[in-house]
């Protein structure tokens, strides 16, 4: 019915002194409103109710589950600590282009000087030399040693401004400046700023904290630049004395005494890596992820000698592969005995398929562990069967070998119960239908029975798959060096390297992979089809 | 298929035993790995193998040292207790928001139920050490990280997948008229659910709620990361004693878990039996 059709239908029951037309008009419901209209609200109340039983859950797992996945997502090309910790230097660094033959001008220096000294009393500047130092190696040491030696840079300006007034040593003038001090001394409300928000942040009071010796350097700084005339309150004459005793002192020089600390800082690699690092996302982690590097000069391959991930992808992928096919091999012929068996046999035998299933998987791991040791259990029965020299007893764990066979034990389960769903429901009355009419056994099996399981087979793999790429329990006990997977790269760069950015960009490809394949498993399924037990 | 007809060849006789020698050397593989652990945990000496004396039924060759190791050593204590507490928390949890939303999910018309379903499923889904890196790094931010709410609150993310789809196949075969006839005779919403609906998809539930539990107790990824060493679980422990310095004890703990497994199986095979026949499902 249109809309049109349905507002005459509403027009008329709304006048029912019209005879003729309510004879025909609308079927009424029993609180006299028109059919149609209390069955849409009876369906949206419905599924207002339905939603509303559904919510409570699905906050829960948008703010337990979807929240943390985004937040890794996000992540793996968020950057904004170089720009948070050095936000003065990457804004001088604008004009300066990273080819360029020259060091950058030197008010990036003095930038710098600023931003490393905050940085220094926040103990922030660590953390940036190790986030820099993933892109070029050496930076780390560099920042961790500036941040140590860059409190002693303004000496001089400390010792004039103190010899003019010794009260400049106290907190006191200090707050008395920055709160008269307007527009007239930029650089020193700047420096300001930052000093009460660290004292905040310590919960201290900024008014009675020992100023740092970069405030007496911007003080310095803004009055060489004439700040004094600009200044109008009641710390003038001080600042005019300051002023006078300032022209004896020769400007500090912030190029040469950054590379004083550290010959570093005259190395245009470091700048250069600074520049390309400052955008607040980066695609740099994903490269790393796929061994490239974003240089100042653009993309490039990583050397030969550093390439692990593309490697570590591969193998997982073949791994995982293998330990699929394995699966399929072993599983398919027992679940075609189980589908064939009679219903209380095969229940029986179920058992042995569904007890690995429920058996936790680190008991599953500790029996492989035990049984795959060079003095564990199967090398000792093949030393008696005598299959194997007792001096030459067979590396099995700790490889790619204890890999795959603990895990294709741990997910055969996974093949078997989709196949045995699956050729269930496939007449046995085909294969006799097939051999009746003169297949021989193989014949009847690979054209008849074999095509019709290859849902299952389609099902299991997909899944099996899904699980294997992501294991990350199994090859780190039984995989040693040669069998680990992405999962276990992932997992060192979380709690071993804090290389937290590259975690979360090999994840989120192991998460895309993993999701295009549920997807060709949703299609090929269904999600609605995935049975328990 | 139970025994061959009379006409059969030679070759299809043989085919017919070696297939089943075949299988039963797969299934020999799937269950031995975990049968032959059990004797290895009453060993009385601190190996990994079969000593000359347990082989040769020697009384003296076996102790249960490991399993007293296992309930005096307070590490393994701690884990026990932890491992006790935080299961049965994220059940509860997974259970509750969980029936809920499969009986909204299995309404006739609910708006954008793929997208939902595939919300609420994804838990499942994603490989368990992306959502523990993920878990990590947002829990550590909002300060939930090393605290049991956390651990808690992430087992009960995972466990929700298995109980909706327990749950909502439980209530495939509910009949709807059951309801609508509770209603008709004057039953409010809240008593239709506890009176009819809740005792028929109970099993389901409960079916679920089990799978939540095993989900939990035997989960080792995630709470590694989103836990510190004050929530230890039993899982936890072992892989730290397999990666480390693997001691015996292990296979004693393993022992007592494939006993749980054993019960866990046996009581959801009994629920899903009794569930088909409320539903008047005959099993196949």
């Amino acid at each position: 019915m249109t809309g049109k059709q349905m507002s005459d239908q509403s027009q008329s029951a709304a006048s029912p002194d019209d005879v003729p037309i309510a004879e025909t008009g609308p079927v009424l419901a029993a609180d006299g409103r028109p059919l149609k209209q209390s069955l849409n609200r009876a369906l949206r109340r419905q599924k207002l109710r339905a939603l509303m039983l559904i919510a409570p859950l699905l906050i829960f797992i948008l703010i337990t589950f979807i929240a943390p996945i985004a937040d890794m997502l996000f992540r793996s090309v968020e950057n904004q600590i170089v720009s948070d910790t050095l936000p003065r230097t990457v804004k001088e660094l604008a004009d300066w282009k990273p080819d360029d033959a020259e060091l950058p001008p030197p008010a990036a220096f003095a930038a710098l000087y600023t931003d490393l000294f905050i940085a220094a009393e926040e103990k922030a500047h660590t953390r940036l030399g190790s986030r820099l130092n993933y892109e070029a190696t050496g930076v780390s040491s560099l920042f961790r040693k500036s941040g140590r030696r860059v409190d002693n840079l303004g000496e001089d300006y400390v010792d004039a401004i103190t010899a003019a007034d010794a009260g400049w040593k106290k907190p006191g003038p200090w707050a008395v400046l920055a709160e008269t001090a307007g527009s007239a001394l930029p650089r020193f409300a700047d420096v300001w700023g930052e000093f009460a928000r660290v004292a905040k942040v310590n919960d201290k009071d900024p008014a009675g904290e020992k100023p740092w010796e970069l405030l007496f350097v911007s003080l310095a700084e803004d009055l060489r630049a004439g700040g004094a005339a600009a200044y109008d309150g009641p710390l003038k004459r001080e600042l005019d004395q300051i002023t006078q005793a300032l022209v004896e002192v020769a400007p500090v020089d912030y190029q040469a005494a950054l590379v004083e600390i550290d010959a570093g800082w005259a190395d245009r690699t470091v700048w250069a890596t600074i520049k390309t690092y400052a955008p607040r996302f980066t695609p740099g982690y994903f490269l790393n992820a796929a061994d490239m590097h974003l240089g100042p000069d653009g993309i490039a391959l990583k050397p030969e000698n550093q390439r692990l991930y593309v490697m570590l992808f591969q193998r997982t992928l073949i791994m995982s592969l293998s330990i699929t096919l394995a699966t399929i091999l072993l599983g398919y012929p027992v679940a075609w005995l189980l589908a064939n068996l009679p219903m209380r046999i095969s229940n029986l035998l179920m058992i042995l398929v569904l007890l690995p299933f429920w058996t936790s998987l680190l008991v599953r791991t500790s029996a492989w562990k035990v049984l795959l040791q060079q003095q564990g259990v199967i090398n000792d029965i093949l030393v008696w069967i005598g299959l194997v020299a007792d001096d030459n007893r067979l590396v099995l764990i700790n490889n790619a070998t204890g890999t795959i066979i603990a895990m294709t034990h741990i997910l055969l389960p996974f093949m078997i119960l989709p196949l045995y769903s699956v050729m269930q429901t496939i007449p046995p009355s085909y294969l006799r239908a097939a051999k009746s009419l003169g297949a021989n056994n193989w014949t009847a099996f690979w054209r008849v029975y074999f095509p019709q399981s290859v849902p299952g087979i389609g099902a299991g793999s997909i899944l099996v798959f899904i699980l294997a790429i992501g294991y990350y329990i199994t090859p780190e006990l039984v995989g040693g060096t040669s069998g680990v997977f992405i999962s276990n790269r992932i997992a060192y760069h979380i709690s071993t390297s804090l290389n937290w950015g590259l975690a979360a960009a090999l994840g989120a490809i192991l998460l895309a992979a993993v999701l295009l394949l549920y997807w060709a498993y949703d299609r090929i399924v269904g999600i609605d089809n995935v049975k328990l037990g | 298929m139970s025994a061959l007809p009379p006409y059969t060849t030679i070759g299809q006789r043989v085919w017919y035993y070696a297939f089943r020698v075949i299988v039963a050397l797969i299934l020999f593989f799937l269950i031995a790995p975990i049968v032959v652990i059990i004797p290895l945990s009453f060993n009385a000496e601190d190996f990994f193998t079969y000593t000359p004396g347990m082989l040769a039924l020697d009384p003296d060759a076996y102790s249960l040292k490991h399993y007293r190791d296992f309930f005096t050593n307070p590490d393994w204590q701690q884990a026990m207790r932890n491992s006790v507490m935080i299961a049965p928390a994220a059940t509860v949890i997974s259970v509750g928001l969980g029936t809920l939303a499969a009986i909204g999910l299995s309404q006739s018309h609910v708006p954008f139920r793929r997208a939902i379903m595939a919300i609420l499923i994804s838990p499942m889904i994603v490989p368990l050490i992306i959502s523990a890196a993920g878990m990590y790094f947002f829990y550590s931010r909002v300060g939930l990280q090393g605290t049991y709410v956390g651990v808690v609150l992430a087992h009960a993310a995972l466990g929700i997948p298995f109980v909706i789809i327990t749950v909502t196949a439980t209530l495939v075969g509910f009949d709807r008229s059951l309801t609508r006839a509770a209603a008709n005779m004057g039953a409010n919403p809240i008593t239709t659910f506890f009176k009819v609906q809740m005792p028929l998809i109970l099993p389901g539930v409960i079916a679920g709620g089990l799978f939540a539990f095993i989900t939990s107790f035997d989960e080792v990824v995630v709470v590694l990361f989103v836990g510190s060493a004050g929530q230890k679980t039993l899982p936890w422990q072992m892989f730290i004693g397999l990666r480390e310095q693997i001691s015996p004890t292990i296979l004693a703990v393993a022992t007592i878990l494939v006993a749980v497994s054993i019960v866990l199986l046996t009581a959801v095979e009994l629920l899903r039996r009794r569930s088909e026949r409320l539903r008047g499902i005959t099993p196949h």
